[in-house]
C-alpha cells in the first residue's frame, strides 16, 4: 500500500471528487498559482484550469459567502482557509448563512459545501495563528465537524465531506500535512459520524480527534510499559458524535481520558465528559479527566508554547489519574 | 494624481415602454403588495404575527419593477425587508402570509418567519437576516450561474443601511473580479433603521462605492415603475450579456418605521406627507388616467386585490400550525453516497 503524506492524502481526495463530478471546484487565497500555502493543492491548477480551481483576494467573509451562494445554486465548493484563524473573519457566513439556510428556507435550499484549512498551533506562530476552532463550529446544528488524524482517514473523510448535502468543517493539520501513513490506490469512503478505535485496551480509553491522537498512542506506549493497557478511540468527527463509540469504551474500560486541542472552557471535551456523565455515570470507575490546552492566547516563545499546548506525558500524567496512581 | 479610472455608463434600456395594458398589470402588482402588507400590519396588531416585520409600503415600484425587468429563470437575493420583493418574483401571497402567522403552510413551513422568505420555484432565494450578508450569498448565485452555463442573472437586494457593511465590499470586490452576472441593488429608502442617511454615509449615493472596484454603475428615482423598469432592464441584460455586475442605487422611501414597533420619530417634521407625494402607487394611478384609464377599469381591480389579499390572510388564519414532530427534519439535508 502506497505511504504517502497528509497532504498528498487531501489532495487525492479532492482531485478525485473534481474527476468525478464536474460542480466541484477549490477557492481559496493562494490556492490556484501559489499551489497552496501548504501545498495542499499543488499541481491542481494544471489539471482543472483557473474555473475550478481559483485564487481569491485576501477576502474571507466575501468568498466563505461566496461559497455558500455558489452551493446553494447547484455547486459542491471546497473553500480553504489558508488556516481556520482566518474562518472567523468569516464566522458569520459560516454559521449564519450555510449552517441555517436549510433549516431556515424549509429545506429548500440545501448548501453542500466544505470549508477546510489548518487549525489548532503549529510551531510558534503566537496568539493569533494558533487557534483552535474545533468548539467554535461543533456548538451548531446545521454544520458536520470532521477532524482527521491520519491520511487514510483524511482522504476517506474528505471525499464523503465534498459528497455530503451539507456544509462540513473540515479541520486538517499545518504540523500534519507531512505526516505520513498509508493510503490504498482504490477508491474508498469513510462514513462522517463514525469513531475508529485506534489501538486497543482494557484499562482506561483515552478519546481524542485530530492531531493529539498522536499524543494518545505514544501515551498508551508510555502506559503499556508500566502495566497500564490504554486504549485509543479517535472519533474523526465531533458533529455528528458517535455515541455508541463512546459509549461502549465507557463500558469496556470504565475510565476516560478526553484529550482536546485547544481551550478547556466549554469545549468539546467538556461535552463529551457531560454526555458520558449523563448516559452512562455508573459505568464510570472515576471522574473523566481533559486534557487541554492551558487557558491561555498561545505565547510565541518557545518554553511557554510547549508549556500551553498538550504533549504525550500530559496524557500519561492524566491517565495516572483516572487509575488512581497520581 | 491620476484620474480615476470611470467604468462606462449604463446603456440603454432595450425595452419599448410599456402600454396601458402592461402598467396596469405593473400597477395592480404594487396595490397587492401594499394591500398584504397592510393586511399583514393589522395582523401584527392582533399579534397573529409576532417577531419582526419589516414592512415595504412605499418602496413597491422598485421591487415590481424590477420584476418586470427579469426572466423567471433570474434569481433574487435579499434582506429581511422582502414581502414586496417576494409577491413581485412571483411568492405567492397566501404562503407568504402563513409563513409571517407561523404555518405550517407559509413559505418555508413556519421555520422561517417574515425575516426569511424562500420560493425555490420563483428563484426566490431568501430573505436574509445578516444585514449586508446577502450580498457575498448573492455573488455565489452568480458565481454557479456563470458557471452551470445558464443565462440566468442574479438580483442581489439590500438596502442603505447594508451599503457599509465589509460583507456588500467583498461582494463586489469578487463579483467585478470575477465578472459575474450580478446586479446589485441599494434600495436607497433613507434610513438605515432609525440612522438618516447623511447620518451613516459621507456619501450618499451608495452606488458610487462600486467604482472603487471599477464597477459600472447608476444611481436614479425609483418611485416611477416605468423608469425603474427601465434602468433595472439596462442592468440586468448588461449582466446576462457577460459584461460583468453593476451596481444600482434606486432612490426610494419607506412610509413605515423600520419595523412593526418603531413609531419612526427620527423623521424631520413634514418629511413624510413630503414624501407620500411621490407615493408609487398613486403616481401610477394618475399615470395610468393619463393613458385613459377609466374609473370602472381601476376600480375593478381594486376589487380583485382587496379579494387576494383578504384571501391571504384567511387562507393564513386558517391554516394548521406546525407539526412538533417536524421540528429536526430541516437541521440536515439528506445525504447519499
Amino acid at each position: 500500500m502506497p505511504n504517502i503524506a497528509m497532504r498528498e492524502a487531501l489532495r487525492q481526495a479532492m482531485v478525485e471528487e473534481m474527476r468525478r463530478d464536474p460542480t466541484v471546484f477549490l477557492m481559496g487565497e493562494e490556492v490556484a498559482q501559489y499551489d497552496g500555502a501548504y501545498k495542499v493543492s499543488q499541481g491542481m491548477l494544471e489539471e482543472f484550469g483557473p474555473d475550478r480551481v481559483v485564487d481569491t483576494p485576501i477576502a474571507e467573509n466575501g468568498f466563505a459567502g461566496l461559497g455558500v451562494g455558489a452551493a446553494m445554486a447547484g455547486m459542491r465548493p471546497i473553500i480553504e482557509f489558508m488556516t481556520f484563524n482566518f474562518s472567523l473573519v468569516a464566522f458569520d457566513q459560516v454559521i449564519n448563512s450555510a449552517a441555517k439556510v436549510y433549516q431556515m428556507s424549509g429545506g429548500q435550499y440545501a448548501c453542500p459545501i466544505v470549508f477546510r484549512g489548518a487549525n489548532g498551533h503549529a510551531e510558534n506562530l503566537a496568539a493569533q495563528h494558533s487557534t483552535s476552532v474545533d468548539s467554535l463550529y461543533a456548538h451548531f446544528p446545521g454544520l458536520k465537524v470532521v477532524s482527521p488524524a491520519t491520511p487514510y482517514d483524511a482522504k476517506g473523510l474528505l471525499k464523503s465531506a465534498i459528497r455530503d448535502n451539507n456544509p462540513v468543517i473540515f479541520l486538517e493539520s499545518e504540523l500534519m500535512y507531512g505526516w505520513k501513513g498509508e493510503v490504498p490506490a482504490e477508491e474508498y469512503l469513510i462514513p462522517i459520524g463514525k469513531a475508529d478505535l485506534k489501538r486497543d485496551g482494557d484499562d482506561l480509553t483515552l478519546i481524542s480527534w485530530g492531531k493529539p491522537v498522536h499524543h494518545c498512542l505514544k501515551a498508551a506506549e508510555e502506559l503499556a510499559k508500566e502495566g497500564i493497557s490504554a486504549q485509543v478511540l479517535d472519533l474523526r468527527s465531533l458533529r455528528p458524535l458517535d455515541h455508541d463509540a463512546i459509549f461502549n469504551a465507557v463500558a469496556k474500560t470504565h475510565r476516560v481520558v478526553v484529550v482536546q486541542e485547544g481551550h478547556l472552557f466549554a469545549g468539546v471535551a467538556a461535552e463529551i465528559s457531560a454526555r458520558i456523565m449523563e448516559s452512562c455515570f455508573d459505568l464510570l470507575d472515576a471522574p473523566v479527566v481533559r486534557v487541554t490546552n492551558r487557558d491561555v492566547p498561545q505565547p510565541y516563545a518557545t518554553n511557554l508554547e510547549k508549556l500551553v499546548v498538550i504533549d504525550p506525558a500530559r496524557v500519561v500524567e492524566a491517565a495516572h489519574r483516572v487509575m488512581g496512581r497520581a | 494624481m491620476p484620474d480615476l479610472p470611470v467604468p462606462p455608463p449604463l446603456p440603454e434600456s432595450p425595452l419599448p415602454p410599456l402600454d396601458k395594458a402592461g402598467l396596469l398589470t405593473l400597477w395592480e402588482k404594487m396595490l397587492l403588495i401594499r394591500r398584504v402588507e397592510e393586511m399583514a400590519a393589522k395582523a401584527y396588531t392582533e399579534r397573529k404575527i409576532l417577531g419582526f416585520c419589516h414592512l415595504y409600503i412605499g418602496q413597491e415600484s422598485v421591487a415590481v419593477g424590477a420584476a418586470a425587468a427579469c426572466r423567471p429563470e433570474d434569481r433574487w437575493v435579499t434582506g429581511y425587508r422582502e414581502h414586496g420583493q417576494a409577491i413581485a418574483k412571483g411568492v405567492s401571497p397566501r404562503a407568504m402570509m402563513a409563513e409571517l402567522f407561523g404555518k405550517a403552510t407559509g413559505t418555508t413551513k413556519g421555520l422561517g418567519g417574515s425575516m426569511h422568505i424562500f420560493d425555490k420555484s420563483v428563484h426566490f432565494m431568501g430573505g436574509y437576516g445578516i444585514v449586508g450578508a446577502q450580498c457575498a450569498l448573492g455573488t455565489g448565485v452568480a458565481w454557479s450561474l456563470k458557471h452551470l452555463k445558464t443565462d440566468a442573472v442574479c438580483l442581489c437586494w439590500f438596502g442603505d443601511g447594508a451599503a457599509n457593511q465589509g460583507a456588500f465590499f467583498e461582494a463586489m470586490c469578487l463579483a467585478q473580479l470575477y465578472k459575474l452576472p450580478i446586479v446589485f441593488v441599494c434600495e436607497n429608502n433613507f434610513y438605515a433603521m432609525g440612522t438618516a442617511i447623511d447620518r451613516q454615509s459621507a456619501l450618499t449615493d451608495m452606488s458610487l462605492r462600486g467604482l472603487g472596484v471599477g464597477m459600472v454603475r447608476e444611481q436614479f428615482e425609483g418611485f416611477d415603475v416605468e423608469q425603474v423598469r427601465q434602468r433595472m432592464s439596462a442592468a440586468i441584460e448588461y449582466a446576462r450579456a457577460g459584461n460583468g455586475p453593476v451596481i444600482l442605487e434606486v432612490v426610494t422611501y419607506r412610509h413605515r418605521g423600520h419595523s412593526m414597533s418603531d413609531p419612526a420619530k427620527y423623521r424631520k417634521p413634514g418629511e413624510l406627507e413630503e414624501k407620500k407625494k411621490s407615493d408609487p402607487v398613486h403616481l401610477t394611478e394618475a399615470r395610468l388616467r393619463d393613458l385613459g384609464a377609466g374609473d370602472a377599469e381601476l376600480e375593478a381591480i381594486r376589487d380583485r386585490v382587496e379579494i387576494a389579499a383578504k384571501d391571504a390572510y384567511e387562507f393564513a388564519d386558517a391554516s394548521p400550525i406546525p407539526d412538533p414532530a417536524d421540528l429536526y427534519n430541516y437541521t440536515y439535508a439528506p445525504s447519499g453516497s
